[in-house]
């Protein structure tokens, strides 16, 4: 342990830990916007700044190391206008339609400019640049009017999902997120995973499957398994007037296990089938080549009865049980049971084995 | 009367540069020979108590940075900086350019402290004529031995100035962006291809022969204590003698000018002189009289820099002067971190609007603000000087914007 | 020679992406989208990053370019120096803007910062090649020697 002075009171914090860490550690909210806790650290946003006593330059508290003897200011008058300052800044380059866009009510650069008091921006007078949104992939926006170049898109792509579909292209003021030769993610290496989607702190990126259907305080989030595949993915089904109207992550591990949040395509942007009307809501038996409605029990009675006459006749391994990826493990084992202690057979085999 | 004194540049004229026989007759690689008979900790020591500083911009004592490599490091690495970005800049070519072996063997003296077999000298992509001189000169050297088991290679930048930041050569040379890294960890510890490496200047390296010849001692008693020796300034601008001086380090400001340089061309007045290139603070009249060492500029608010002396005469107009060098900075931000890659933008485009004739007191009051902020919340030194023309030229000539204002309101 | 070539050559140093673009350079003034293909495959990095390496340098292009590329310094010592005329003077013999090349992709324009060479101000460059204390009617010798 070590300890340090913050805002006048003597803190300790671990050895090794950063000047951000050791504040949350002890309850004091510093401002991040390109820190992610689950990326390679960036220390380019500066938001987090907090002076230093005989240090004649701010220190990023994401990076910088806690050191024995430090004192420490985090909301100092001179810090609070710098923040302020970096947050006209960004606010000078950014599209504000909060009143449209889904990110309202859920957007760390709305919140900072709402704690900070940022209305308007003092640095507007030469405009802004003005970026074309136009990706015609079907699952997400990208709007780099909002984009305050924090890069964590990147660095989930990279560091995540390993796609590596996006970096930043060109240099100073005139950089951007891109893909190779600024085309469209469907020319790249790009799965359409959203994990980018997922670490945007702003509404650059956000799902277009889900847009206009309801902002983050008008859902209610369920946590529930993803239903694709056997991975078992944690998420969130965000649910408006009983109606599934989008998916997020939680990434706390303590809840989200298996992923941390991340997901694929289909978990993340391959829901709108709950709505479907062409989803099948009751069983089907075809007759005469024709599908007719019919309840759950005289469905189940019709296979119970085929399964018995068929082992009959032909003998128990004349059956077999495939089973699907999109049950739980649960599911899957009272498959195999049934198949072994009632079907009497060990043809039992997993689609994940294909 | 003001004199040159010749350390890195003794050898400049009186050497063919492309003959390694004349370095050699001139004494040349004899340190090198001297330095294998010392331990790692002795040459350490002994060009710590030289006081050696960087000659690239920060001032930091060399044998305490080369201290700061690990002893047990199993791989470290030697690299020059010779990006000499700063406009107004071109003593690191000038060295190079007349003695380049030195510079090879000053690198050669820093690997023997640092245990380096591998070298590198990253020079900027202005300069692909220096790049094929340093070629030859390391092909002699290899072919001759002189380096022993240390390799030198050459990689040349493309055009962009933020790559004489340290981390952000490293990058380069990594293959990457030249985006800077931050710190700690610094390169002393982990750099290229994260192993410990040292960062030093060509003006630093090539003060190296020299003072393993003829000892600390020697070396610490020439120009001002606590910066000693000598320092390459560039002259350009309104100046009689556009060309290199090395001086010793307590020559003053005005004497490097008027004595040196021959003073302000066609009977025109001095107006102001910004030293050490384009990043740094522009100075009026009345400090003139500082010595040319980095505490004593330091102490005067100033900054010492690469050695840039860009002299001004009674006609220029510093708003003119510093809108040119806002959009050089807005040009050259590698648009990492948001104060540098938004502010140099905007600190452009007020200085822009004051030099039309268009802006109010509240922007002036604005750029003022923005550029004490970038200061101190910049992640590298591009964005944390960028603004010390805009605030040197506030502070010492005001009325040049003031009366860009007056303009605006009649 | 053919692009595959020339990364080849620098495809085992480490950190050899940017030497491998000066080398493509060299041959075609430009970045073609092959090379950039190329050389993220031969380094292993993705193709974003190696489009992110190839716009961060100004001295690196993916637009085509003319086979001479004139570089006007306007750095401050060049700007007092008169470069704003000088660049005037280009504009006009040439026929083009900065960052325009010439119809017969003879020559680009390009504005530069300081090129190292301030002893004699204005400078340009070609090809690299500096002009030192360069003026407006010094420029029709000084293209001629363009062939
Ligand atoms: C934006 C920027 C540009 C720099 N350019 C150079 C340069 O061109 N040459 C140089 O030697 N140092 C340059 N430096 C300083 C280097 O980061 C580093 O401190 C220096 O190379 C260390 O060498 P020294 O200790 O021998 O001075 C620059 C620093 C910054 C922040
Ligand atoms: S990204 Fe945030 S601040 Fe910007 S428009 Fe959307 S909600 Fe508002
Ligand atoms: S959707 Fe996934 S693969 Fe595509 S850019 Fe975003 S993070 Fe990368
Ligand atoms: S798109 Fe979002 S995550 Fe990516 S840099 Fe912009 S704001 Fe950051
Ligand atoms: S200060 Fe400027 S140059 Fe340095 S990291 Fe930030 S944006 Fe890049
Ligand atoms: S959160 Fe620390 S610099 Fe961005
Ligand atoms: S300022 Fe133009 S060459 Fe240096």
């Amino acid at each position: 342990m070590i300890r340090l002075t913050i805002n006048g009171r003597e803190v300790e914090a671990p050895r090794g830990s950063t000047l951000l860490q050791a504040c949350q550690l002890n309850g004091i909210e510093i401002p991040t916007l390109c820190y992610d806790p689950d990326l390679r650290l960036a220390g380019s946003c500066r938001m987090c700044i907090v002076e230093c006593k005989n240090r004649p330059l701010f220190l990023a508290s994401c990076v910088a190391p806690a050191e024995e003897g430090m004192v420490i200011e985090t909301h100092s008058d001179q810090i609070m206008q710098a923040r302020r300052v970096i947050l006209e800044l960004l606010a000078a380059r950014h599209d504000f339609s909060c009143q449209t866009c889904d990110k309202n009510g859920d957007c760390t650069f709305q919140d900072y400019c709402y704690e900070y008091g940022i209305k308007e921006s003092s640095f507007e007078d030469g405009g802004r640049r003005i970026y074309t949104v136009d990706d015609p992939n079907p699952f997400l926006e990208r709007d780099y009017n909002k984009c305050i170049m924090c890069t964590r898109c990147v660095r989930a792509c990279e560091e995540i999902t390993v796609a590596r579909a996006i970096n930043v292209e060109n240099r100073g003021h005139h950089s951007k997120i891109a893909v190779a030769f600024d085309g469209y993610l469907e020319d790249s290496p790009c799965v359409f995973c959203g994990q980018c989607v997922m670490v945007c702190p702003t509404g650059a990126l956000t799902s277009k499957v889900s847009a206009g259907q309801g902002r983050a305080f008008e859902v209610d989030r369920v946590l529930t398994t993803c239903t694709y595949c056997g991975t078992g993915c944690t998420l969130e089904l965000n649910v408006k007037d009983d109606r599934v109207v989008g998916v997020s992550s939680n990434r706390e591990e303590e809840w989200s296990p298996v992923n941390k949040g991340a997901l694929c395509v289909k978990g993340r942007f391959g829901w709108d089938f709950i709505n479907s009307p062409d989803r099948l809501t009751t069983p089907l038996i075809k007759e005469n080549g024709e599908f007719r409605e019919a309840s759950w029990d005289e469905a189940l009675d019709l296979v119970a009865q085929r399964l018995q006459e068929v082992k009959d006749q032909h003998g128990p391994d004349s059956l077999a049980m495939f089973t699907s990826a999109r049950v739980t493990n649960e599911e899957n084992y009272l498959a195999q049971k049934f198949t072994r202690a009632v079907l009497g057979t060990n043809n039992v085999d997993h689609c994940a084995r294909l | 009367m003001a004199q040159e004194y010749r350390i890195v540049l003794a050898n400049a004229g009186k050497i063919d540069p492309a003959s390694l026989d004349d370095y050699l007759n001139a004494g040349g690689y004899k340190s090198l020979e001297k330095v294998r008979t010392m331990s790692a900790k002795e040459l350490i020591d002994l060009v710590r108590s030289s006081k050696l500083r960087g000659r690239g911009g920060a001032g930091f004592n060399a044998g305490m940075k080369w201290g700061f490599v690990p002893e047990t490091a199993p791989e470290t690495y030697v690299v020059c900086n010779l990006d000499e970005g700063e406009p107004g800049t071109y003593k690191d070519r000038t060295i190079v350019e007349a003695d380049p072996h030195l510079l090879l063997e000053g690198m050669a003296i820093c690997a023997h402290a640092i245990r380096s077999k591998q070298g590198y000298i990253y020079c900027r992509g202005e300069y692909p004529f220096v790049v094929d001189h340093l070629n030859r000169a390391i092909e002699q050297a290899k072919q001759s031995g002189q380096l022993g088991d240390f390799n030198i290679e050459v990689r040349m930048g493309g055009g962009a100035y933020v790559c004489g930041e340290e981390t952000a050569l490293i990058e380069s040379i990594e293959g990457h962006r030249g985006e800077p890294r931050f710190k700690p960890p610094f390169p002393g510890v982990a750099g290229l291809w994260g192993k410990p490496t040292v960062v030093n200047n060509v003006e630093t390296f090539a003060n190296l022969p020299a003072i393993v010849k003829n000892g600390s001692e020697w070396f610490a008693s020439i120009g001002s204590p606590n910066y000693p020796g000598t320092k390459v300034f560039t002259l350009t601008g309104d100046v009689v003698n556009r060309r290199p001086f090395e001086v010793p380090t307590n020559t003053t400001i005005r004497e490097l000018i008027f004595d040196l340089g021959g003073g302000i061309p066609n009977g025109k007045a001095f107006k102001a002189v910004q030293i050490g290139g384009t990043s740094g603070a522009f100075i009026p009249e009345h400090l003139l009289d500082t010595p040319l060492d980095f505490d004593s500029m330091r102490d005067a608010g100033i900054t010492l820099g690469t050695g840039a002396v860009f002299v001004m005469d009674e006609t220029r107009d510093m708003v003119d002067v510093v809108t040119r060098i806002a959009k050089f900075f807005e040009h050259e931000s590698c648009g990492k971190c948001n104060p540098c890659r938004e502010g140099t933008f905007r600190s452009y485009e007020l200085m822009k609007k004051i030099k039309t004739g268009q802006a109010t007191p509240s922007d002036v009051e604005n750029l003022s603000t923005l550029s004490k902020v970038m200061t101190k919340a910049c992640l590298c030194g591009l964005g944390q000087a960028a603004p010390t023309p805009i605030l040197t030229t506030l502070e010492h000539f005001s009325d040049d914007y003031k009366r860009r204002l007056l303009a605006a309101i009649s | 020679m053919d692009i595959r070539e020339i990364i080849a050559r620098y495809q085992d140093k480490p950190g050899g992406l940017i030497e491998a673009y000066h080398a493509i350079q060299d041959e075609f003034n430009y970045l073609p989208q092959e090379a950039i293909r190329e050389a993220s495959l031969a380094f292993g990095i993705s193709e974003a990053q190696a489009y992110g390496v190839a716009t961060f340098y100004s001295y690196l292009s993916v637009e085509k370019r003319g086979k001479y590329i004139i570089r006007m310094c306007e750095s401050a010592p060049c700007h007092v120096a008169g470069a704003d005329e000088l660049l005037k003077a280009l504009e006009k013999t040439l026929g083009i803007e900065v960052g325009q090349t010439t119809p017969d992709g003879k020559f680009t324009l390009e504005l530069a910062e300081c090129v190292g060479q301030c002893q004699e101000t204005p400078v340009i460059t070609i090809n690299s090649v500096p002009y030192t204390d360069m003026s407006p009617d010094k420029i029709s010798a000084v293209l001629a020697q363009c062939t």
